[in-house]
């Protein structure tokens, strides 16, 4: 082998000998003594050469009180930290305007409605789809759409952001929204849930029991009216949704709404105002509001 | 008198698990305390019907009982394992599979799914044909006695252990080290009674060199033990209790347990099956190794850079930079070493290329060796840094763990079978090639459909999580990439029915051949060890 890099002529490769064995046999299996194939052994090379650069150049091996850094000195932290401090420098002036502005007259400036509602959506998909679906459409058993116009506790702009900022029967947050509705399984009895059942479809303009409905027309007055609306339009300051725009949030067929009238239901939603910035509440509630139900 | 002081020791175990299945404090830990009652029962009783009996280990022959029950449970494992498998990644297309049921939820199954393929079918194809190749590689027969039939049924039992503990809710939450603390020790004991055979065995060879294949056997049993009892250290929460509390917390906790993850990839699904492609390939091909030194310059560079690999796992997350860059340029570096095998496997071929025509087996092996060339490319381009950045997280990882796990261990697996039951069971052939083919094929379709679309998918997601708009801001919901993954998934779960069928044929054709194929007429399977 004079020179292992070059490759033998195609005549000296024919005639070239079967390569040695190294003399041992294993159950019939024995062993050539071929070399190393040089392209394996300058790639391995190649590849230790690579490693030392990078050990000489960012941090690799831990010493006595700390690992080397590195000669190029970088940090993934440091480098996470500088993108958001470039992120937050370039936007500063936006979200300073953002926090002076009263939040119903952003949709006067343009640039900064277009910002806090990119911004906004941003913070949505991250923090809100889980619940409320990746198209704000909602989910059955309780994540209300926001897509329409039915609002619990409100459509305006601050209405939705007091929403976001406290949450929905939120215990930790004492300014959260809040309200129950009583179980009646435990104060009514049997056949005036099933009546009220009757009323409810009725209201809502389903097929129903007429004469059970009207018979109970009073027991809803008493028991619901008072937060549900003499005629079931419910109560934004309530929180009491509406029993008549056919939206359920649980579902409007007859089991279901009795399950609702039995048990009650006790929706919650945390308050964002405490894990996210103020300038990014914001930003979601001008989000919100644009999705098309906002008043 | 060593026979009744054994009958004695495993009454006595019988009873204590019998007492703590009583006092267990969780139906779980009550229930595998049962088993291993019933485990020592039968055991007991087997001891006293052979009381007085002096066994006749005929030193003439291999032992081949234990590797004959390891083929069987081989087959068994991999079909269960394959179709667990393949019934999760519907589940992920369709979620109303998981049935709204805990027991069949896919938090649970897929446990059961890894732990049937790399412990269940990957670990019997290792102790199995360990133990063939090191008694014909050093011409003697296993050390031990019946030790190996200790070793196959306290491996199985630790799989049912674990698989039946994941169902009922029981882990620690550890990837691929789910079982609980009990299962832990049983299989600590088993693993170092296999070290002791196997070494025992190697000690009394007859040959003057030990076999390449064993190093890697070795090296894979010695450092899964060191693995193993490391990754499980843990407190249980009562000695009568299924669950404990893992002993290294937070992010030290993290990074043994991927030194344990990733070397378990390094050592048990890299080294050991190594080993098997060292015998198989050339026995099959009826050709010489190609390069012994080539053998043992990437053997050495394998053991001294796999164990560093680890921190790959763990980049982009509360381990510092430093540990992260080291892991990185150790995987890197680790590329040459591993195609050091592929080069060995494939070039052993020289002159006897023809035969992959005829030959369905072979091409297996061979095709293995490929996925595994293939694995170990992307493998370590995925520890880089800046690809990990796109990659980490995302179905890229499956498909890479895929092409690998189905490509290499499945096929290189299948063709030891193959190799293997007419040896074992004194056929003279396999029943049909055919079928063999046929396997082959729907093996491989399934294994391009499945990494293909997971490649796809997972350069797709990660390329959406990480889109961002003109000022900066995130573009898509986790729940849209969910959504736009749909259609791959589909693919991905019809590759891997492929994949479990092809496993089928192969079980119905090693059946048939151990049915319906004449007798050998020279009996090779009871031969004198050739010196």
């Amino acid at each position: 082998m004079a020179d292992p890099t070059k490759p033998e002529p195609i005549e000296k490769a024919r005639q070239r000998p079967e390569p040695g064995f190294t003399g041992h046999e294993w159950d019939g299996i024995k062993e050539y003594d071929n070399p190393l194939p040089r392209w394996w052994l300058w790639i391995f090379y190649a590849t230790v050469v690579w490693a030392l650069g990078y050990w000489i150049l960012y941090p690799a091996w831990p010493m006595l009180t700390q690992a080397t850094q590195g000669a190029l000195g970088y940090s993934t932290r440091a480098e996470a930290a500088a993108e958001i401090v470039a992120h937050r420098e370039r936007f500063a002036p936006l979200e300073s305007r953002l926090m002076d502005l009263e939040l119903a007259a952003v949709s006067d400036e343009p640039e900064l409605l277009r910002f806090a509602t990119a911004g906004g959506a941003a913070v949505f998909r991250n923090h809100c789809s889980q619940c409320h679906g990746a198209g704000a459409q909602g989910a059955p058993g309780g994540y209300p759409s926001l897509l329409d116009d039915a609002w619990l506790w409100g459509g305006t702009v601050d209405a939705i952001h007091e929403t976001i900022a406290h949450g929905v029967r939120y215990d930790p947050d004492p300014l959260t929204r809040w309200s129950q509705m009583p179980a009646f399984g435990e104060i009514l009895p049997e056949d005036e849930i099933e009546g009220l059942v009757e009323y409810v479809l009725a209201m809502s303009g389903q097929p129903h029991d007429e004469s059970l409905a009207a018979a109970h027309a009073e027991v809803y007055e008493i028991q619901c009216a008072a937060c549900h609306g003499l005629d079931g339009e419910g109560n934004q300051d309530l929180g009491a949704p509406s029993l008549v725009d056919g939206i359920w949030q649980y579902g409007g067929d007859r089991d279901t709404i009795r399950h609702t009238i039995v048990y009650s239901r006790y929706g919650q939603m945390p308050a964002f105002g405490e894990r996210l910035r103020d300038v990014d509440v914001r930003k979601v509630a001008i989000y919100v509001h644009g999705l098309g139900g906002g008043q | 008198m060593l026979d009744g002081i054994k009958i004695i020791v495993l009454g006595l175990l019988t009873l204590l698990f019998g007492l703590a299945a009583n006092a267990g404090l969780d139906a779980v830990f009550r229930f595998h305390m049962t088993l291993f009652m019933a485990f020592f029962g039968v055991w007991t009783i087997l001891a006293i019907r052979s009381y007085g009996k002096k066994p006749a280990p005929s030193e003439s022959s291999y032992m081949d009982g234990p590797i004959k029950a390891g083929v069987i449970a081989t087959a068994f494992w991999g079909i269960a394992g394959f179709l667990v498998g393949d019934i999760i990644a519907w589940q992920l297309t369709f979620p109303e599979l998981n049935l709204g049921l805990p027991w069949t939820s896919f938090g649970r199954l897929r446990p059961l799914h890894t732990s049937a393929v790399i412990f269940a079918f990957g670990g019997n194809a290792l102790i199995a044909t360990s133990l063939y190749i090191v008694q014909r590689t050093s011409a003697v027969r296993l050390w031990g006695g019946n030790a190996a039939w200790f070793v196959f049924w306290g491996y199985n039992l630790f799989i049912v252990m674990a698989a039946t503990g994941y169902l009922l809710g029981v882990t620690q939450s550890k990837e691929y080290a789910e079982p609980e603390w009990v299962a832990n020790i049983w299989l600590a004991v088993v693993w170092l009674t296999y070290l002791a055979i196997f070494l025992g065995t190697i000690v009394r060879r007859r040959e003057p060199h030990i076999y390449v294949a064993n190093w890697f056997f070795l090296a894979f049993i010695v450092t899964v033990t060191m693995l193993h009892v490391v990754n499980g250290l843990s407190i249980p929460v009562s000695p009568l209790a299924s669950l404990s509390v893992p002993l290294f917390p937070g992010v030290q906790g993290a990074m043994v347990q991927w030194w344990y993850g990733h070397n378990a990839v390094g050592f048990f699904l890299t080294a050991g099956f190594l080993g098997m492609m060292y015998y198989f390939i050339p026995k099959q091909a009826e050709r010489p190794v190609y390069s012994y030194k080539l053998s043992i310059i990437h053997f050495w560079a394998i053991i001294f850079l796999y164990i560093w690999a680890g921190p790959h796992h763990l980049h982009f997350t509360a381990l510092p930079d430093w540990a992260q860059y080291l892991g990185m340029t150790f995987s890197v570096m680790l590329w040459m070493p591993s195609w050091g095998g592929m080069i060995n496997g494939l070039m052993t071929l020289q002159g006897a290329w023809d035969k992959l025509r005829t030959d369905p087996v072979l091409r297996m092996l061979v095709i293995s060796v490929g996925f595994y060339g293939m694995a170990t490319f992307e493998g370590p381009m995925m520890s880089i840094r800046a690809v990990n950045s796109l990659s980490h997280y995302t179905d890229w990882t499956i498909g890479h763990v895929h092409s690998a796990a189905l490509g290499w261990n499945g096929m290189i697996t299948f063709g030891a079978l193959y190799f293997l039951v007419p040896r074992l069971w004194n056929r003279e052939r396999l029943y049909s090639l055919t079928l063999v083919s046929w396997h082959f094929w729907l093996a491989t379709i399934g294994i391009v459909l499945y990494a293909s679309s997971m490649w796809v998918t997972g350069i797709m997601e990660g390329l959406m999580w990480r889109e961002v708009d003109e000022q900066g801001f995130l573009v898509n919901s986790f729940a849209d990439t969910v959504a736009a993954k749909f259609p791959m998934y589909v693919v991905r779960a019809f590759g891997g029915m492929l994949f479990a069928g092809g496993a089928i044929l192969m079980a119905y054709n090693l059946w048939m051949t151990v049915r319906a194929v004449p007798q050998q007429t020279r009996d090779t399977a009871a031969a004198v060890p050739a010196q």
